[in-house]
């Protein structure tokens, strides 16, 4: 496990961050949970390595205007604890406390998983569901991108080399929304065979309002349209619930691998559908 | 000098004592042998086959060797003249390929090592493996067992076409009229699949050559660093007496360093050939390629019974999975399992026939319980088979069949003796502990409710505290020697090479018992040549056993001598030593052991016909093995929507003869206990059908953490072993060996009323979620 060589800069701004990426062919470190054993596997081997982590700016959490906004180098633990995520967005926080174990949430890093990209990464899950936007930094601009075009395909994002996530905005959860993640775990890494993060809201008996967000059973995350379709003016009974769930892999080619077929995946899929749903509810 | 030996009156024996070996552990002020770093080092890296089956055209090692910072690379010409990687089992028909360190014309399997890089700095050194070009050509390969053997299959060795790497077989009573007199006989495949070891401590190895006197020291993380020795000399060429091995900490082995493997030995004739000390330590990646596998067993089950459950007979076919080369003990797993297939019950006619199957995948050898949970697995099964069968209770068909406690020692058809027992008993603790009656019923509600509850037992025999010397191609005794200091502190030498038991605590307790001192007064030494007396070293739950046996011996030797100096002391012939003290049973008068321990040491006279110095060594040869015993039983429930298993209990109750320390019993009992419940829910080494291994990290290879072991209740009786003079039988393997069963047992329970008779493990969520599916059949 010994990684090739590599040259390191630790920049204290953002702005010196991205002056390094734009004049170096260079790979951002945030936690380093995920980058770090790929280079040890040499499975990675960037000349350059511009780690983020003594940024102050990037571990903000802000309300504004409706909005929350979380800093990039937030840790997972960070956000599973924080008493102003869990109260104004919820789902963000008990997805971070699903996240591998103690040690990889005290290193591991919100913008870190959302530009990693793994195809069974929990906060893609919730990212989707919440229809988060990425807010992405370079040299002389920042863009802002919604979450439907941020994850490309497994470990593929719309972040380009120059450019780094500064935060990620989440909305203010409504009153009267419930919200719920439900996983299983792949038993060696912890991280999601499936996992489904949903929001829902009634109002007058129906349901008004559902996103539904999935991990590990396609090659990206994605929100369950069909899903949320078929719940949304239900009255969101069991039958409801069960049927909507059945939608969750419509159109989507699932994954296979040592640890689950693609039918088991879709079959449980459906069933954590429902039960993300229905604990939501 | 001042003498400083504190009298103590307290026994330790039996006492939770905490291991003294955890300050230094916790504060990582432990030498292991990353942490040895010798003037002038340099660092070696192994190239290794990405492919399970090839010829090798040609090797370049021009670019590597030219590379900055390379010292040498050597590929399998350079080292043709050494010995092979050796085999130390002897069975009548077993094939032995020549294992060389590094491949010659052909690699056998994914990770097999072809070259070895050497340069003054580690990374250097990883970085010039990727610049060794080898040239394959890729033949066919075979990975798994049942297809090696079919005809046709690719030959692994060439000489052998069939891939029979041995056979074995044993037979006790009359096995044909068992089965023409059974009125039922139940069948089943039986899987104990590929795991790894995983060591927290990976493999590695110093090597230091001293030219001026042409001795080479060797730190290697091993368990047997006195047969290390002997070996390592053998295939270097050195004269063993130059050659001294030293196991610094080592960080867990499981069976996994009771070997040679060609690391150790090229890091060695590295060091020899470059002059300066080479440091070799395999990444955790290599050491899932590299590092023995254990068990890797298919076997086929067959057990006669009557209707009344009475069981007649037993016929196994097991087929090992060996991989391609043997390494120390690989053909003797099988046969350690043949010689427990009978478990706790009285059968009279056991028939066994072992097949070792060349495969193109690392070698299988020695792995926590090596042999014992794999038959431990099959047999604990089978008589949950029977009783589903039969419609019997399970606690109540094994009652019927336990070898009765009158009957020890006890013969069993496989020619072993078990020394001491009560089986009833403990089964009868661990049932009426666990509520076994109230969780039937409690059964019978779940599933009126739609809920698949299980209950599962196993119990478990062991052969262990390995063992008389007959029994072992290294010789079983073991040794013990004991010093005073002239100042009065203890100094034991132990032959064993503990490395996470916690033999310094219980050799110390022994020891402050038997010569009546604090145990502050004791320190344990062991695992260096040059400065212990020969051994053999620490598997098959052995240390006690056998090393604390030959200790306490040497320590009783040592005590007359004491009692003689005493008596010179004391100017009386009736003396008796006793808590650190030797008493004038005349005049009461005393004399301290320090006291005693400096005049032996510094005179100025001594007793007649008595030599100066309190030293006792001791070499103890075992008349028998130990068999300890127990009952476990597990609660679990099954999700019937997705498979997934959770164990609500689990209870241990383990039957070790005399305990020594509890806290370390239990301790052993929990981490055993986790590897078995690896075995039976997560773990398993995977091959694909390429024969390139999938699971090479720990994101795939699930090893349990300890947020995903139930909480384990444990509980003991205690039968001492007549076998040795402590009572003490052995406790490092048990709780693997029951788990797997008690696991298993407990899920296909959840699932019987389905049709469900038997599952393979590990028990996949998927895997049970099928069944389930299919409403049972499998
Ligand atoms: C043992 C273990 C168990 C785990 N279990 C889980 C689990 O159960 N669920 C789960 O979801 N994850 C799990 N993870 C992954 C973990 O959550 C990682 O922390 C996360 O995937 C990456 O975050 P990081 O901060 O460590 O990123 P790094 O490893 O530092 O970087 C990962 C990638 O993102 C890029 N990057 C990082 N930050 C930025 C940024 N601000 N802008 C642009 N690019 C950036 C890097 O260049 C790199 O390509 C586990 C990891 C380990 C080691």
């Amino acid at each position: 496990m010994i990684p090739q060589e590599f040259n390191y800069s630790r920049p204290g701004t953002v702005q010196e961050a991205v002056d390094l990426l734009a004049d170096h062919d260079a790979k951002v470190l945030a936690g380093g949970m995920s980058l770090i054993p790929l280079m040890k596997l040499r499975l990675s081997a960037p000349e350059h390595v511009v780690d983020l982590g003594r940024i102050p700016d990037l571990s903000r959490i802000t309300e504004n205007e409706g909005s929350l906004h979380l800093g990039a180098l937030l840790t997972h633990h960070q956000v599973a604890t924080s008493a102003l995520v869990q109260e104004k967005c919820p789902l963000i926080a008990e997805t971070a406390a699903h996240i591998g174990d103690a040690q990889v949430r005290n290193m591991g890093t919100l913008g870190g998983s959302a530009a990693h990209a793994d195809p069974a990464a929990d906060y893609p899950a919730a990212l989707c569901a919440l229809e988060a936007k990425v807010r992405l930094v370079r040299k002389d601009s920042e863009r802002v991108v919604d979450i439907g075009d941020f994850f490309v395909d497994a470990l593929t994002t719309a972040v380009e080399p120059e450019e780094i996530i500064t935060e990620l905005i989440l909305p203010v959860e409504e009153a009267g929304t419930g919200v719920s993640y439900q996983k299983l775990r792949q038993p060696a890494s912890g991280f999601a065979i499936v996992g489904v993060a949903a929001r829902i809201r009634r109002d007058g008996g129906r349901i008004a309002m559902a996103r539904v967000g999935v991990t590990g059973l396609a090659a990206s995350a994605y929100r369950a349209a069909g899903v949320e379709a078929l719940l949304e003016g239900s009255e969101g009974s069991q039958a409801d619930v069960a049927g909507a769930s059945a939608a969750v892999d419509e159109g989507i080619e699932a994954i296979s691998d040592l640890h689950a077929s693609s039918d088991y995946r879709r079959h449980v899929a459906r069933v954590y559908t429902a039960r993300a749903i229905l604990a939501a509810l | 000098m001042e003498t400083t030996v504190t009298k103590k009156t307290e026994r330790l024996i039996g006492k939770p004592i905490r291991r003294r070996e955890d300050p230094r552990l916790i504060t990582g002020t432990a030498t292991y042998v990353e942490d040895i770093e010798l003037p002038g080092m340099h660092y070696a890296a192994v190239v290794r086959s990405p492919h399970p089956a090839a010829d090798i055209k040609g090797i370049d090692t021009r670019a590597a060797e030219q590379h900055p910072g390379v010292v040498a690379v050597y590929t399998g010409k350079d080292i043709d003249h050494l010995g092979a990687v050796p085999c130390g089992i002897s069975l009548p028909d077993l094939r032995i390929p020549h294992h060389h360190l590094l491949a010659q014309d052909r690699v056998y399997y994914v990770g097999h090592p072809v070259a070895v890089v050497v340069a003054g700095d580690r990374y250097i050194a990883a970085d010039a493996v990727d610049l060794v070009e080898v040239e394959y050509e890729p033949t066919d390969s075979v990975s798994e067992p049942e297809e090696a053997l079919e005809a046709g299959a690719p030959a692994v060795h060439a000489e052998w076409p069939d891939n029979v790497a041995f056979t074995h077989h044993q037979e006790g009573g009359d096995i044909e009229k068992a089965f023409a007199e059974a009125d039922v006989i139940v069948k089943e495949r039986i899987v104990s699949q590929r795991l790894a070891p995983s060591a927290m401590e990976p493999r590695g190895t110093v090597a230091s050559w001293n030219s001026g006197d042409e001795t080479l020291t060797v730190y290697s993380s091993t368990q047997i660093p006195h047969i290390l020795r002997t070996l390592m000399a053998g295939v270097l060429g050195l004269p063993e007496h130059k050659l001294r091995v030293i196991a610094p900490e080592v960080g867990g082995g499981f069976g996994s360093k009771c070997e040679l493997y060609p690391e150790e030995a090229l890091t060695a004739f590295i060091a020899m050939k470059i002059g300066k000390p080479v440091k070799w330590v395999l990444t955790r990646r290599d050491e899932f390629l590299a590092t023995i596998h254990g068990r890797g067993h298919i076997d086929y089950y067959e057990l006669a019974a009557k209707k009344d459950g009475t069981m007649l007979g037993l016929r196994v076919k097991i087929i090992q999975d060996v991989g391609s080369f043997h390494m120390l003990l690989t053909p003797a797993m099988p046969t350690l399992s043949v010689l427990m297939l009978p478990g706790l019950y009285r059968f009279k006619n056991v028939h066994a026939d072992v097949v070792g199957v060349f495969t193109h995948r690392m070698a299988t050898d020695l792995y926590r319980g090596a042999g014992r949970p794999e038959a431990t697995h099959g047999i604990e099964r089978m008589v949950e088979v029977l009783a589903a069968e039969l419609k019997m209770d399970p606690v109540e068909l094994r009652i019927k069949n336990f070898v009765p406690p009158s009957d020890f020692p006890y013969d069993t058809p496989m020619g072993v003796s078990y020394d001491s027992g009560n089986y009833k008993a403990i089964l009868e603790k661990a049932v009426e502990t666990v509520g076994y009656s109230q969780l039937r019923q409690e059964q019978q509600e779940a599933r009126r409710q739609g809920r698949l509850m299980g209950i599962g037992i196993a119990t478990y025999g062991e052969i262990c505290a390995f063992g008389p010397s007959p029994a072992l191609p290294t010789g079983g005794w073991e040794s013990a020697t004991v010093k005073i200091e002239p100042s009065g502190q203890v100094t034991v030498m132990t032959g064993v090479s503990p490395h996470g038991q916690g033999s310094q605590t219980t050799f110390s307790q022994i020891a402050a018992d038997e010569l009546g001192v604090d145990i502050d007064d004791i320190v344990v030494t062991h695992g260096d040549t040059s400065t212990v007396q020969h051994g053999v070293g620490t598997f098959g739950s052995r240390n006690t056993a056998v090393g604390g046996t030959a200790l306490v011996l040497a320590i009783r030797e040592l005590k007359e001598k004491i009692e003689t100096y005493g008596a010179m002391l004391l100017e009386s012939d009736d003396v008796t030593y006793g808590a650190g003290v030797c008493t004038c049973n005349k005049t009461g008068k005393t004399v301290t052991l320090g006291e005693i321990a400096m005049t032996s040491w510094t005179g100025p006279t001594y007793p007649a016909n008595t030599q100066p110095g309190l030293v006792a060594t001791n070499y103890w040869e075992p008349p028998n093995f130990a068999f300890p015993f127990g009952a476990h039983i597990v609660v679990s429930e099954v999700d019937p929507d997705t498979g997934e298993v959770a164990i609500s209990r689990y209870l241990a109750v383990d039957d070790c003869g005399k305990v020594i320390n509890p806290l370390l019993v239990d301790g052993q009992v929990h981490g055993g206990v986790a590897q078995g419940l690896g075995q039976a829910l997560y773990e398993q080494v995977v091959y694909d059908d390429t024969g390139q291994l999938v699971t090479g990290e720990y994101m795939d290879y699930a090893l349990p953490k300890a947020a995903m072991v139930p909480t384990i209740e444990t509980d003991r009786t205690e039968t001492p072993s007549p076998v040795n003079p402590l009572g003490v039988k052995g406790v490092g393997e048990a709780g693997t060996i029951a788990a797997s069963p008690a696991v298993v047992n407990s899920v296909v329970d959840a699932l019987s009323h389905l049709g469900v008779r038997h599952i393979d493990m590990p028990l996949t969520p998927e895997k049970i979620w099928k069944l389930v599916q299919q409403g049972g059949s499998a």
